[in-house]
């Protein structure tokens, strides 16, 4: 391997590099490209815009769908990511500190769960939701979004706890902390960056849902966004309202591609984790 | 001592597992009573027991063997590529040596967008007048209205989604084979592709498989994006949108559980036939 290699294997790098980064990009561009487009301009065909316009985005806000819409998805994705990180802290620390029989059982049930199709419990869930009167309101999908919120919560805190210096728990319990001291006071801050890591990878899957919301709710009482920019008409039927979706979704997209950018290297572990070392 | 310990562990994972239960091992229950009964919401005569009829309604319907296998199509076109793809990025990310958190960055923006919204997103850039890819090509295509060019943007817009997934699991599995390894290959003469097919691909079987089994079950219950994209027209309806129509659209909800029951058999059928024929590696990683 001469010089003259490795300058030519580089530049294949950066042309791959270049590759890898527009392909990730172009739906991205294009829709934030829609988006800026005046309403004249929608069907040029051309992939940038020639003048740039924020009407759509007035558009959006002044329509009584998408504001209802964006507080449903932010208030039920948070809720249900709170809730199952809770309940997966309890079951991740059993498994990585505790040796009982069992775990392996523990393991495979969460991996059952994780690939369970969404679509074989709608049925069921659309009847008791009736019954128990759950159809339409935000419990009646924070509850769903627990199947698939929580294995992978347990997965992510698994692979996180794993690499959290537990001696020190240890110490503590020397110098005379209770267990749940010891816990909250040394572990917790030293695992945090983890479940915060965590948390975010499960509230985009809830946040990214469209067969439960689409299914449970009917109304902007529960209705996400997902379901709101499918099924979005505009204020006139004559006019497609594609600037207005194209709009709606770059203001969903765009904060939580900026969580995921700031907080790429741990979101790679807890992906990647999860799944590689089980 | 022992004993008290494993009661505290299952004690510490019980609320997890009751709550799992809750919401899938006793809905698909549910599921497979009401599959068992005539039930639809828009009539108002009482659910009726059918033994198996609406079994025998769904399995002798064109229609439920048509989505199987568009299923079927989109997902082993989609994985496949993917695996593909995903062994290139991942090679990439693994070997580049500037620009590496760049890549690493921008590989994960298509995790982090809404399905719904990336679908849309295509849709846009394929429609006759709103799309650019028409006069990038040159042609006149209905891309959407058109059963094999739908599927092409089905798969498409599948295949751009999760490849980022699919390259990150992939650089996971790289990461863990030891250089030394790949070092004396190369002494011993071992060129690249030799070292790749011989020593990368032996070694990295484990992660491959698992990765594998993920995505071939998600890309089985596919719906967002078909469902977004042509709303299952032209023959390219997948089991999932089966299975919403019939449930949702329709209410009936007798036959549409029988189309949820199956769709679980079929899911439960593709894990045990990768857990069957590959074995050891998958179970392996559930240390």
């Amino acid at each position: 391997m001469g010089l003259k290699f490795a300058r030519i294997d580089g530049f294949f790098g950066a042309l791959g590099n270049i590759f890898a980064v527009a392909y990730a990009l172009l739906p991205v561009v294009w829709i934030v490209s829609l988006s800026l487009k005046p309403g004249h301009e929608l069907n040029d065909a051309r992939f940038l815009p020639n003048t740039l316009s924020f009407e759509h985005y007035r558009t959006v806000f002044n329509d009584p769908q998408f504001p209802a819409a964006l507080l449903n998805s932010v208030g039920i994705a948070l809720i249900a990511t709170g809730l199952s990180i809770l309940i997966a802290i309890f079951a991740a620390y059993a498994i990585v500190r505790l040796d009982f029989r069992g775990k392996r059982w523990i393991f495979y049930s969460t991996l059952a769960v994780a690939m369970f199709p969404p679509i074989s419990v709608v049925g069921p869930l659309f009847d008791l939701w009736r019954t128990l009167r759950l159809f339409d309101t935000w419990p009646g999908l924070i509850l769903p979004y627990l199947s698939f919120t929580l294995p992978l919560a347990i997965w992510t805190l698994t692979a996180f706890f794993r690499e959290v210096p537990w001696e020190l728990e240890r110490a503590a319990r020397v110098d005379g902390a209770t267990p749940s001291q010891a816990f909250r006071q040394i572990i917790l801050p030293l695992a945090a960056p983890g479940i915060f890591a965590s948390a975010i990878l499960v509230f985009i899957f809830a946040w990214n849902d469209f067969l439960f919301a689409a299914s449970l709710t009917s109304t902007d009482r529960a209705r996400t966004v997902p379901v709101a920019i499918a099924f979005f008409t505009g204020s006139s039927q004559f006019e497609l309202p594609t600037g207005s979706i194209a709009a709606a979704s770059v203001v969903v997209t765009i904060p939580v591609i900026a969580l995921v950018l700031i907080f790429q290297r741990r979101i790679i572990t807890g992906l990647t984790a999860g799944a590689v070392k089980g | 001592m022992k004993r008290a310990r494993n009661v505290k562990a299952w004690l510490l994972c019980a609320p997890a597992l009751a709550a799992m239960a809750l919401v899938t091992a006793y809905p698909i229950l549910y599921a497979a009573r009401l599959s068992l009964y005539r039930y639809d919401l828009r009539y108002a005569a009482p659910p009726g027991f059918t033994g198996l009829s609406n079994y025998f309604s769904v399995l002798s319907s064109e229609i439920w063997w048509q989505a199987l296998w568009n299923t079927l199509l989109i997902t082993i076109i989609s994985v496949f590529f993917e695996l593909v793809l995903g062994f290139v990025l991942a090679l990439l990310m693994h070997k580049a040596v500037f620009g590496r958190r760049t890549v690493r960055s921008a590989v994960l923006v298509p995790y982090a967008i809404i399905t719904v919204v990336a679908a849309l997103a295509w849709k846009f850039a394929f429609d006759p007048t709103t799309g650019f890819v028409n006069s990038l090509l040159d042609i006149d295509q209905a891309w959407l209205n058109e059963r094999w060019s739908a599927f092409a943007v089905i798969i498409l817009s599948e295949i751009w989604k999760t490849t980022p997934f699919m390259a990150l699991l992939l650089l996971a599995g790289l990461s863990l084979i030891p250089n030394d390894v790949l070092k004396a290959a190369r002494v011993d003469g071992a060129s690249g592709i030799q070292r790749f097919r011989l020593v990368t691909l032996p070694l990295m079987k484990p992660s491959i498989l698992v990765a594998l089994l993920f995505r071939t079950l998600d890309a089985f219950r596919i719906f967002d994006s078909v469902y977004v994209l042509t709303r299952g027209a032209h023959g390219t309806e997948s089991v999932s949108v089966i299975g919403y129509n019939t449930l949702i659209a329709r209410l009936n909800l007798g036959l549409g559980s029988a189309v949820s029951v199956l769709i679980f058999l079929c899911t439960l059928g593709i894990a045990l036939l990768f857990i069957k024929g590959f074995g050891t590696p998958l179970l392996r990683t559930g240390r």
